[in-house]
């Protein structure tokens, strides 16, 4: 594949040891795509959609029956709509662009799920799904793929804050927030309800970024209440995940003195007890933690890729036979004998949604020429009002008005 | 029931693109279709990408064909939908508005030359009602509010070309200062370094101004009296191929030019002679096409001319062949059509090829396999009664041949003035894969060609 393949590996030297080879080139691809195997690989539900029992983490899902199961599949299903609705949106030039996450729904919903209400989330701009777990309305992030607002939610009523563009910023802003909360003594307290955490989401391709490394690092000195979740999907847009790193990207958590953890992607109940854990650490003072949540993008990075360009078929037929959705479904069947009633329901919910979805796309209204000034301080700004003024000046200077 | 008519307008799919190639079509008229069903395959500059239709109905009629390039924001199919027909309000994007416009997202995609503006009111007009008035910072400037700058200012803004005059040159504080204090930059003498107008050259003009009224108004310069007419036309089509393909030739190839008067006397004899024979009775035999004849002889004796330099293969191509290209005159603009295997042809072949050629792109009806691939190209300049010209270059090709008008002129001969028919030829070649020597002797053998047409039974 894409790695040189000339490298030859050093030798690590240490004073006073003997010295030990670096894993080799093969060791490491192996190590970085041991996707569904190995004992650092949480798992609690195969792709064939079989309950796996794991004697760590089964407790942090004790609660999870059949209804919340069906209630996570809906999660996966509606999400996953939405998501293909927004991608037609675009193709139909509704939208300047979408960011799909096609592929990785178990990842988010299993995630977003975890979150206790006073927790607090930071995404990046594929975290539909957090943003459905933290009821954010799915027409509500129309508005920043159509460019006609730059996210437009409460952060602070929904605990998600708003999509962040630029790679890996948002681990900065999170780590910040998470140092916050421990100043505020909301860490570790006597009643567990009353403690909180952040999670933090971003990409394989932004662990290459300064700023992940930096929140590393200053979370992991200042014992941080934040959990770290790497969706690794494989690519970062054209680049693979053995471009970005050496070693698993969780191991990584080793070298910053916190504990790391790589968890299947696509297994919502694996996601669901990883982060509840996670962030069970963090709010009990014993974060930050790592999690890399080992999924894939089945779709492009944006719409204005095209990922046959530089990745192969047969890496997508793979990834199919582990699809998020499609595990929960056949568990649901053959282990709580769940009836095609709930598929409907769901089916039925799902072009529901998407309909009023497309409706309320459409329908978007473009935004007054001073909207971009209105929310940018609460009690106004000499400056921005007289940008605003000389603004409003320059489109009353045309003619005839509007579109 | 009675549907609605709907356009479906060529998307923008990825960010800032501006135009797309249909691959396939999924569909075909009369094809019921759903809300998403993919309907054609596109492909970008960027991406092979299938559309879904964004409505349900029927197919009514297909736009574009595959292989052809369509602009986003056209329309490229219609869908017959079963839904009520909507009030007439504005348009929603992807929709087809009153004025018959598919109204497009805001943000990408906007096709250079193809922006339309809205105007903007006249500085003198009556202010807008609602917004505050243009310039909030302004102090309390002195007199020059009252004598208002000639409107020139504000056609700066958004037209710099069209203002003639040189642009005062002066930093932004300055600049800034100068407006504050309501002081015309054009009109400060300025004292800096390299014509630069410094911050003292404003002040200095405003405490002159003190009797503003005392200047008059001077006319503005070059600019475009109000009302004097100029008209602006979108650079599209074959204007804008034509733009890009001259200055693509006139900033890669090196270009010569070579000048060559010629008696042409007994060249016209012949054609004389020939037109009045029973072989040519039916056949348009002009002047060109002794000149193509000539040209495809002469390209025999110097390959170099017929041929292609082909940077990316570090290589250059010698055909054996001369694809002659005819520049032509067309209500489309300017159009290239070509004479397959022109070398193989005789004199009575290629002038019957060139009056097809003519009269076809003429009506416009030239099919684009005949606009590509030529490998030599002669330009008549001489039907507009012009002596000669510097062509540029077909992009790609070697030489250019300009042909000027043929008309009686003063012409020594044994030694003695006559008057003789005489053109002039002017070969404009890429100095890259022709020398001077080959350009010249070229030249030299379509002059002797066309001086002494029986020359030709020697080569």
């Amino acid at each position: 594949m894409s790695v040189p393949p000339d490298r030859t590996p050093p030798t690590v030297e240490i004073a006073g040891a003997p010295p030990v080879p670096a894993p080799t080139r093969e060791q490491v691809l192996a190590g970085l795509r041991a996707t569904d195997s190995g004992d650092d690989f949480v798992q609690l539900m195969t792709p064939e959609g079989q309950r796996v029992a794991n004697p760590e983490f089964d407790r942090y899902v004790t609660d999870v029956d059949a209804d919340a199961l069906k209630a996570l599949h809906r999660d996966m299903a509606l999400v996953r709509r939405f998501d293909r609705e927004a991608n037609a949106l675009q193709r139909q030039g509704q939208l300047g662009i979408w960011v799909p996450l096609l592929g990785q729904e178990a990842a988010q919903i299993g995630a977003g799920r975890a979150m206790q209400p006073q927790d607090m989330a930071f995404p990046s701009y594929r975290e539909h799904g957090i943003a459905w777990t933290r009821g954010v309305d799915p027409t509500e992030l129309l508005g920043i793929f159509r460019g006609t607002d730059h996210g437009a939610w409460d952060p602070r009523e929904h605990g998600f804050h708003l999509y962040t563009i630029v790679i890996g910023n948002q681990v900065l802003n999170a780590t910040g927030y998470a140092m916050g909360q421990r100043f505020e003594g909301r860490v570790g307290g006597e009643d567990p309800a009353g403690n909180e955490a952040t999670i933090c989401f971003f990409g394989d391709g932004a662990t290459s970024q300064g700023d992940v490394h930096e929140g590393f690092v200053w979370a992991a000195v200042y014992d941080a209440p934040v959990v770290f979740y790497c969706q690794n999907n494989q690519w970062a847009i054209s680049e693979p995940t053995e471009r970005q790193s050496r070693v698993p990207l969780y191991r990584r958590a080793a070298g910053y003195g916190f504990p790391g953890i790589r968890v299947d992607g696509n297994d919502v109940l694996a996601c669901l007890a990883v982060t509840r854990w996670a962030l069970e650490e963090c709010r009990s003072g014993n974060g930050p933690v790592l999690v890399e949540a080992f999924t894939y993008r089945m779709d492009a990075h944006t719409t204005s890729d095209d990922p046959t360009r530089y990745r192969l078929a047969d890496e997508l037929e793979l990834w199919k036979l582990k699809d998020p959705i499609e595990r929960v479904r056949v568990n649901l069947v053959r282990e709580h004998g769940v009836g095609q009633d709930h598929f409907d329901a769901v089916q039925a919910e799902s072009d529901e949604l998407a309909a009023r979805f497309r409706r309320f796309c459409v329908e978007l209204p473009q935004p007054a020429p001073d909207r971009m000034f209105s929310q940018v301080y609460a009690e106004g700004s000499a400056q921005v009002d007289a940008q605003r003024e000389a603004f409003l000046a320059y489109h009353a200077s045309f003619e005839e008005a509007g579109r | 029931m009675i549907g609605v008519r709907r356009e479906f307008a060529m998307p923008d799919v990825g960010e800032g693109l501006t135009e797309a190639e249909i691959v396939t079509w999924h569909v075909a008229p009369g094809d019921t279709v759903t809300v998403n069903q993919v309907i054609v395959e596109i492909e970008t500059a960027k991406a092979a990408v299938e559309l879904p239709c964004p409505y349900a109905g029927t197919i009514g009629e297909l736009l574009a064909e595959p292989g052809q390039t369509v602009d986003v924001g056209a329309p490229i199919v219609t869908i017959e939908t079963a839904e009520a027909a909507p009030e007439a309000a504005g348009a929603k994007i992807g929709e087809v508005g009153a004025d018959g416009r598919v109204a497009n997202l805001v943000g990408y995609g906007a096709r250079p030359g193809s922006v339309t503006r809205r105007k903007r009111r006249p500085a003198g007009g009556e202010p807008p009602a609602a917004p505050p008035p243009p310039e909030p910072a302004q102090p309390a400037a002195p007199a020059p509010r009252a004598q208002p700058d000639p409107p020139a200012a504000s056609t700066a803004a958004t037209n710099g070309a069209a203002v003639g005059g040189t642009v005062p040159l002066a930093k932004p504080p300055v600049r800034k200062l100068a407006r504050d204090l309501g002081v015309d930059l054009r009109r400060v003498t300025p004292t800096g370094a390299d014509g630069v107008i410094t911050r003292e050259d404003v002040r200095a003009h405003a405490e002159s101004a003190g009797e503003p009224a005392a200047e008059p108004a001077p006319a503005p310069v070059a600019a475009p009296r109000p009302g004097g007419g100029e008209r602006r036309e979108p650079i599209r089509g074959v204007r804008r191929a034509t733009a890009a393909a001259m200055v693509s030739s006139a900033f890669t190839a090196p270009h010569v030019t070579e000048f060559l008067a010629v008696d042409v006397t007994a060249t016209m004899r012949l054609r004389d002679r020939l037109r009045r024979s029973r072989e040519y009775a039916d056949v348009p035999l002009t002047p060109l096409a002794f000149v193509a004849k000539a040209v495809c002889l002469a390209a025999r004796r110097t390959p170099a001319v017929n041929a292609h330099w082909d940077e990316a293969a570090g290589e250059i191509v010698y055909y054996d062949r001369v694809q002659l290209g005819i520049a032509a005159a067309t209500p489309r603009g300017l159009m290239v059509p070509k004479i397959r295997d022109a070398d193989a042809l005789g004199l009575r072949e290629l002038a019957v090829a060139l009056g097809e050629l003519t009269a076809t792109a003429r009506s416009g009806k030239t099919p684009p396999a005949d606009l590509v691939g030529g490998t030599f190209t002669i330009t008549n300049v001489g039907v507009f009664g012009v002596d000669t010209g510097t062509p540029i270059l077909n992009p790609g090709e070697a030489a250019i041949l300009a042909v000027g008008a043929i008309k009686p002129a003063p012409w020594v001969v044994d030694g003695e003035l006559a008057v003789r028919t005489v053109c002039q030829l002017a070969l404009s070649f890429d100095h890259r894969l022709v020398d001077g020597e080959q350009g010249s002797r070229f030249l030299a053998d379509v002059g002797a060609l066309l001086s002494d047409p029986g020359l030709a039974l020697t080569w």
